[in-house]
């Protein structure tokens, strides 16, 4: 089987996901065209050799909708070549387009694709896909349906998480970015969003809160209560879970990942696309996973998935330098650290949604460049990146540097 | 026109007037005999130019209908048996999805045959009835205080089938609609018409007129749905609206039903998907979750015992026939405590004059102000006037003076649960009423045999046991002595149904018949507890079964010293081997060195803090000798356990001829301590498994956790014969 290496990757930053968020004025295809455009820039590409366009997104209705993937490639000027696929596995999409470019490489199929994601919150909006999963009653009662923050708290209850420990999760999240930025981590993949005439409209992501602290986030009331209480969720969750005789509901907005605009974009090609380019590989996608989950829990998917992906590249926990999971509520990071006995050192190092928020369709595409750069500067070797997925489904991707 | 249950005349304005009145039968029902004649109505109505539109009302006096024949339904699942068996499953299904959505589409005939229709309607319209009134295109009913509208179908385990889902979700909002339908309550007129359900209110004699000048005044014969451009009240489904709507409902339906309930699910369905196409196809979907529905063991046991038997048991089917129906003007209720004051007011309630005795006036008087308090809390929710409450308490007189007595029909003995203290009242009682006059003593423990020796009149003495809260609770078990002569049970049931409970008539045997069963259902949550099961686990598995509360709640309601106090007495009567002495020494524990006697001590299994939920006591985990974590214990066994355990204990009271008639087990089981409704009760639910599975799954839960799940010699006969409760009741 062909090796698929990765041999760059840009993202945007991460605007707040609300009509006074920067990234508003900006449509959903622009966003993803400025990612194209600077991964052709960056390497001065032959977009010629460009064979696919994957792009994540979960709303890909009005302005997104009628695959935006390919939209995107024209609106950048990869020209008629080039197609496109959209593809939606909720919030891991943008981790499988990754993983579905790797594959058509893989497969010897194509040599050069690209794989990543957009979402525009603020413009389309979450859920304006429609939800059968969630509204159909002949399959919503069966699997346990459940808003993903009530699920959030379901882990954090049966698993043992107080409201101070997913509060102190967030506290590090926000202090982990901050100082990531103002090292200059994010630098060299982070592009400025511009307007048509070069003007910068966005350059850093603008949820992080430095100043977050256990204080700050002890005023926030719990989001998820009153839709568990009243909506009939906590009973969908004891019921599917009995050994919980209630739910805590823990998590609100300061702990859960944030609602913004964003996209990113990685080049996956195989060795002779990389000298068709005249370009080193950065690493190589050595074993990716997908797996379905426990359903009420939902979001436990990533302890699954891991043991899976590690299973497929014969490898250890131990021979993984760094984890990237992503951060979608507290309680999913604190659950997958207490499965695996992890040292929070080696997870999610330079923090992740819940300080700069997850753009759903292009969160997995950017985590894989933020973890890729890492490894860079520390001289690491491998990571492992996941992330949990809605309707209980888990995606899990393992880098190796070359 | 020929017509075997309508009148029908026209009028000089070309108005028609289809007057239901079926003879032989105090209320109207829809029979095939009745669609039949509606079909001809809707054709001629159609038809003749002259007809410009048609009126249908009752001719019943008190009545519009209660509905669909259930028997009729019932008819068309053996039909549907018969066909499976003779042509195959094919053919069979293509029946009865036609036969079961003949209603409907009668209706929807009714509904598109272009003249108006407008139902007027005195008394209750249910069910069918009412899904015929929702076809009509204007609803006029009367502002009588018995007038009632509404679906109840859910609660015999079916659903409206007859376009009731998907006309009343297009007439209120989708959470609205979908709430009545789960609830299946009875409607009044002004309720119903502030719902959007009816169109009018009016006095009963203006009807029938003011459906005429409806129609006159150009009322359309095209329902609104039936319109170009018609709006559903909440939108369309899929929108953020319905994001608000639906998973909240899916949700609510697991949280309401614990997923046993199929016939809810199915509004669910029917109204979701239903909302999503025109009426015609809506209408079709809803009668393919109707024919699926309607062949389910859950609808075919609900309907058995919630409405064929519960109604049998109600006019009085294990009444002695030969005795003249009793005159029962005034009731004597001797103890005015918790037990005698609630009776008081039940039977004040009913109509009926109560001589409410106690040793002193003061505790008298303490009786009868729970009358008073229970009628103003019914006042508070606008169910009664304050006149109401007056006449009732003026029903009631309260005394110290046994002598008053004498002008009883019936008397009925609630004192403390002693038999000395028993005794005694009896004694004193007897000196005073009239020969002849039916005694009751109301005892949920002590055997009616041995009260009735201190009786003169042993024939005539008999035990009548309420349950507790009597105002709420709707069973009352009958307990026949081994002297007690048919003129008490006639009077006994008669009263019974007086105060519109049920009755079930039990032989004098320890723990008569609910009790026996349901302290089964307590004493596996016990070793449940012994086995190292996660306490939410078992008291998740309990409600899951369908029970109204886990079996470790049901005993802090109860109070754990009261079963400690019987365990103890049954280890002195029978010796230590008589009970589980590891359950004692827990008990023990939680009553004698804790104090933890359950909610009226606010600490039990549970912990009662001030202004919050109940929680599971947290050290009620170190109590356990043994720990099993949540995934090494299967919630369908936990399950199987809670219900195999009661119903085995029903099975064992049959046996030994406790319980006679299986309806009673059945009806009894619901009533008396909330037995899994979805079931049909104790011994329909081990038929809906079938017998011979149920003996199986209880020999396999023998090798496991013990004897107590080895099934009873009969039952195990039987199985193996492949009989059934209900059959050999049929056959004797």
């Amino acid at each position: 089987m062909a090796e698929a290496f990765i041999y760059d990757h840009v993202r945007t930053p991460r605007g707040k996901g609300k009509a006074d968020g920067a990234l508003h004025e900006v449509t959903a295809i622009e966003l993803g065209a400025q990612t194209l455009r600077a991964i052709r820039q960056r390497s001065d590409l032959d977009v010629g050799l460009v064979e696919d366009v994957v792009f994540g997104c979960v709303d890909p209705v009005g302005e997104a909708g009628a695959d935006i993937a390919r939209t995107v490639a024209l609106k950048a000027g990869y020209g008629k070549t080039v197609p496109g696929v959209q593809i939606n596995r909720f919030c891991a999409s943008g981790l499988d387009a990754v993983n579905l470019a790797a594959a058509q490489v893989m497969s010897g199929n194509k040599e050069l694709a690209i794989g990543g994601g957009v979402e525009s919150m603020s413009r389309v909006g979450m859920g304006a896909s429609g939800f059968g999963i969630a509204v159909d009653p002949s399959v919503a009662i069966d699997t346990y349906f459940m808003p993903q923050g009530v699920a959030a708290d379901l882990i954090a209850t049966k698993f043992g998480f107080s409201r101070d420990d997913v509060d102190a999760y967030s506290v590090q999240s926000h202090k982990r970015a901050h100082a990531a930025w103002e090292k200059g981590y994010f630098n060299s993949s982070v592009i400025p969003v511009k307007d048509i005439n070069g003007l910068t409209i966005l350059a850093r992501d603008e949820t992080i809160r430095p100043g977050a602290d256990m204080q700050s986030l002890a005023s926030l009331k719990p989001a998820f209560a009153m839709m568990g209480e009243q909506g009939g969720f906590d009973a969908v969750a004891t019921f599917a879970h009995p050994d919980v005789e209630f739910v805590n509901h823990v998590h609100h907005a300061g702990n859960s990942s944030g609602i913004v605009d964003g996209a990113a974009a990685v080049l996956v090609g195989s060795k002779k696309a990389g000298k068709a380019m005249g370009k080193a590989p950065r690493a190589r996608i050595k074993a990716y996973a997908t797996i379905g989950s426990d359903l009420a829990l939902m979001l436990t998917g990533p302890v699954d998935v891991t043991e899976l992906v590690l299973k497929k590249a014969k490898m250890s926990l131990k021979d993984i330098d760094l984890f990237e999971l992503n951060e979608a509520f507290a309680s999913v990071v604190l659950r997958y650290q207490q499965a695996f006995d992890l040292d929070p050192a080696r997870l999610n190092v330079n923090g992740g949604a819940i300080a700069m928020g997850h753009p759903l369709g292009a969160t997995g595409a950017m985590i894989l460049g933020t973890v890729l750069d890492e490894l860079e500067r520390t001289g690491k070797q491998t990571a492992l990146i996941t992330l949990c997925v809605a309707a209980g489904m888990g995606v899990a991707t393992i880098i190796e540097r070359v | 026109m020929k017509l075997a249950n309508f009148r029908f005349e026209t009028d000089a304005d070309g108005i028609a007037l289809a007057t239901w009145d079926m003879a032989g039968r105090s209320m109207n029902v829809i029979t095939p005999e009745v669609m039949s004649d509606l079909e001809t109505i809707i054709k001629a109505v159609a038809e003749d130019a002259a007809i410009k539109g048609c009126v249908i009302t009752s001719g019943k006096p008190d009545s519009f209908s209660g509905g669909a024949d259930l028997t009729m339904l019932q008819g068309l699942g053996v039909e549907y048996a018969r066909l499976v068996k003779s042509k195959g499953e094919a053919p069979a299904m293509t029946y009865f999805f036609e036969e079961s959505r003949k209603l409907s589409l009668l209706f929807r005939a009714l509904e598109t045959c272009g003249k108006p229709f407008v139902a007027v309607i005195n008394g209750v319209c249910l069910g069918g009835a009412f899904e015929l009134a929702l076809a009509c295109h204007h609803r006029i009913v009367s502002d009588d205080p018995k007038t009632r509208v509404g679906l109840p179908e859910v609660k015999v385990g079916l659903f409206p089938g007859a376009g009731g889902t998907q006309r009343v979700a297009r007439l209120m909002q989708t959470g609205d609609a979908l709430q009545m339908l789960f609830k299946g309550e009875q409607i009044k007129a002004l309720p119903a018409r502030n719902m959007g359900l009816v169109h009018q209110v009016l006095p009963k004699e203006a009807m029938v007129e003011a459906a005429r000048d409806w129609i006159k005044a150009g009322g359309s014969g095209v329902a609104p749905w039936d319109e170009k451009g018609f709006k559903l009240p909440s939108n369309k489904v899929h929108s953020p609206a319905g994001m608000q709507i639906w998973p909240p409902a899916n949700a609510i339906y697991r949280r309401e039903t614990q997923g046993n309930y199929p016939a809810a699910q199915a509004i669910l369905s029917s109204v979701y998907e239903g909302l999503q196409l025109p009426m015609d196809l809506g209408l079709r979907v809803e009668s393919r979750y109707f024919a699926k529905i309607l062949r389910s063991t859950e609808a075919a046991m609900m309907i058995r015992t919630l409405f064929i038997s519960m109604q049998d048991l109600n006019k009085g089917a294990r009444r002695p026939k030969a005795e003249p129906a009793a005159s029962l003007k005034t009731v004597g209720v001797v103890g005015a405590g918790f037990m005698g004051a609630g009776v008081a007011y039940v039977t004040a309630n009913a109509g009926m004059n109560v001589i409410l005795v106690d040793r002193d006036q003061e505790a008298a008087d303490k009786g009868k102000a729970y009358s008073h308090k229970l009628m103003s809390d019914q006042i508070m929710k606008g169910r009664a006037r304050t006149a109401d409450r007056e006449a009732l308490l003026d029903r009631i007189t309260a005394t110290a003076d046994y002598s008053a007595l004498a002008a009883c029909d019936l008397i009925i003995e609630a004192v403390f649960e002693d038999p000395k203290v028993k005794d005694e009242v009896i004694r004193k009682i007897e000196v005073h009423i009239r020969p002849g006059t039916i005694f009751a003593s109301n005892t949920s423990t002590l055997p009616i045999t041995g009260l009735a020796k201190s009786s003169k009149a042993a024939d005539k003495f008999i035990g009548i046991h309420f349950f507790s809260p009597v105002e709420k609770m709707m069973l009352v078990e009958i307990i026949m002595g081994k002297k007690t002569g048919d003129a008490a049970l006639a009077m006994a049931i008669d009263y019974v149904r007086g105060i519109k409970k049920t009755p079930i008539v039990v032989k004098d045997a320890r723990g008569f018949f609910a009790n026996r069963c349901v302290l089964g259902y307590i004493a596996e949550g016990y070793e449940m507890l012994l086995e190292g099961v996660p306490p939410a686990m078992i008291e998740a598995a309990g409600r899951q079964a369908g029970m109204p509360v886990g079996p470790l709640s049901l005993n802090d309601e109860i109070a754990l010293d009261l079963g400690l106090k019987i365990m103890k007495a049954t280890e002195v009567q029978l010796g230590p081997n008589a009970i589980d002495q590891r359950q004692k020494a827990m008990l023990v524990e939680m009553v004698d060195k804790l104090g933890r006697m359950g909610r009226k001590a606010k600490k039990g299994f549970y912990d009662y803090p001030e202004g919050a939920p109940k929680r599971l006591w947290p050290d009620l985990v170190k109590l356990q000798p043994a720990h099993l974590k949540p995934e090494q214990v299967d919630m369908t066994v936990l399950k199987n356990r809670l219900l195999a355990i009661q119903a085995l204990e029903a099975a064992r009271t049959v046996e030994e001829g406790v319980v006679t008639d299986p309806r009673e087990a059945d009806v009894g089981s619901i009533l008396g301590f909330g037995f899994a409704p979805y079931t049909g009760g104790t011994l329909s639910y081990i038929e809906g498994l079938g017998a011979a599975r149920f003996v199986a799954m209880c020999d396999a839960l023998a090798k496991i956790y013990g004897p107590r799940f080895k099934p009873n010699k009969q039952l195990r006969e039987m199985a193996k014969a492949g009989g059934s409760y209900y059959a050999a009741t049929k056959a004797a």
